[in-house]
């Protein structure tokens, strides 16, 4: 097997430099690589245009480097919660691009499966189709008009995974999957940060959600603090 | 004249047995209280659920186990958890049965607007392009007049679209109306202590109104 193991977050993101594109997985505040987060705050890395669904909150996930001004540009199909974001987006400081939620998933899997283009409904004439070349399909009995969108191409792909193996292979738990496993496939070269890293042989190949091959590099992130963004309960 | 939750009331016995249903943020979120027992559903959230449960007991909850809508939920037997990837696979493969969610405006030829007004904050689209491009079956949920007391079934939508000629069926605190295809909103029922003149002073748009208009059933 192929030993994917970095130290730690420093070490993987080493040659992230200035004004590289980064796929960055997680749902809101789930699932988001909270190590390497940090490590790029540390670095101080700039000009980053940043791929995720979400913009993090004004002091967690990415908008801990948006307080730095560490993003030049987000692509985004949800920014909500954040002051910071809203300031800089307003002030024209930060270029957004705001695209739907399966269009961004979608163009993630197309980049990791090897397919430039992708065609999808969603956004057929509203403002996203502006600029795009729009194609009728004849598909499931209907004619229907599709936008053509481009997979994404990104220097990195940044991801978290609840385990993984040294050989990079990854499961993910619950809802913190959501973008991960595709981002993992569509970076260049794709870092992992895992709660628990176990050693080859100890995952079930059948388990696996993530193939190795997919995995440049992974490391065991510490301190995961994994906050709740609305915390909602009922009474006993 | 329904309140928010007489109008998720309605919309519930939209809600058909062995039904796969997506719930947008508001309004569409309280049907799930609603649904009558025996009416066995599947609730679909777009981060990557099917089988969503309710929110989790004090002390239960999980960071890693959230809805669309970010808040803590809890799992149901026989739920599942996949990626955002296949979530909008199923989304477009037409596999999830009835998308409820709310909206700024309709139009009279089914156009809705619900992610931007120009000059505000846009906070995004989320999921909303992709469901209302793929989804058959739409019902909105949404009040029929906005705060300034103008309509919001137009005969052309103001604001940027989500997406064109996809909405089904209305309800609001008003009446349920239905779109169709030749255009317009067909009134079918008015809600309870509703006359027919108030919901034609609320609509803008089109009104098709045929025969005797029953009063909704809740």
């Amino acid at each position: 097997m192929i030993n994917r193991v970095v130290k730690n977050a420093e070490e993987a993101i080493k040659d992230i430099t200035d004004n590289m594109t980064l796929l960055v997985g997680g749902f809101g505040l789930c699932g988001i690589p909270e190590n390497c987060i940090a490590a790029l705050v540390k670095k101080n890395v700039k000009g980053l245009t940043c791929i995720s669904n979400n913009a993090g909150v004004d002091d967690f996930g990415l908008g801990l480097l948006l307080q730095t001004k560490q993003i030049k540009k987000m692509i985004s199909s949800y920014v909500g919660e954040n002051a910071e974001f809203e300031r800089q987006m307003l002030s024209g400081e930060l270029e957004v691009e705001l695209i739907p939620q399966g269009t961004l998933a979608t163009r993630c899997l197309a980049a990791g499966y090897g397919m430039p283009v992708i065609y999808t409904p969603a956004g057929v004439g509203t403002e996203v189709a502006i600029g795009k070349e729009v194609r009728k399909f004849k598909f499931n009995g209907e004619e229907k008009d599709y936008l053509m969108e481009h997979a994404f191409e990104a220097d990195f792909a940044i991801v978290k995974a609840w385990k993984g193996d040294t050989a990079g292979n990854l499961i993910f738990r619950s809802t913190a999957r959501n973008f991960n496993p595709m981002m993992a496939m569509a970076g260049k070269i794709t870092i992992a940060e895992v709660e628990e890293l176990v050693e080859v042989g100890q995952l079930d190949p059948d388990q696996i959600h993530t193939p190795g091959i997919y995995v440049h590099r992974i490391f065991q992130g510490e301190k995961y603090e994994k906050r709740i963004e609305q915390v909602t309960v009922r009474k006993k | 004249m329904l309140d928010k939750n007489g109008i998720a009331k309605r919309i519930a016995r939209e809600v058909k047995d062995g039904m796969y249903v997506n719930l947008g943020i508001g309004i569409p979120t309280l049907v799930a209280n609603y649904i009558p027992e025996g009416v066995n559903v599947v609730l679909q959230s777009e981060n990557g659920i099917l089988g969503m449960g309710p929110f989790p007991y004090e002390g239960e909850e999980d960071a890693d186990l959230i809805n669309a809508g970010k808040q803590t939920v809890t799992l149901l037997p026989g739920s599942s958890i996949f990626d955002s990837a296949m979530s909008f696979g199923m989304i477009r493969g037409q596999k999830v049965n009835l998308t409820i969610l709310g909206a700024m405006e309709v139009s009279e030829n089914g156009d809705i607007a619900n992610w931007k007004i120009p000059g505000k904050m846009v906070k995004g689209m989320g999921g909303a392009m992709d469901l209302v491009a793929s989804a058959k079956n739409i019902i909105v949920a949404m009040q029929h007049v906005n705060k300034a007391g103008e309509s919001k079934l137009l005969p052309k939508c103001d604001l940027p679209l989500t997406g064109v000629k996809c909405v089904k069926k209305i309800v609001t605190e008003l009446a349920v109306l239905d779109i169709i295809n030749e255009g317009g909103f067909r009134l079918l029922e008015r809600a309870p202590g509703v006359s027919i003149e108030q919901i034609k002073n609320a609509t803008a748009g089109k009104l098709i109104i045929e025969g005797e208009i029953p009063e909704m059933v809740i």
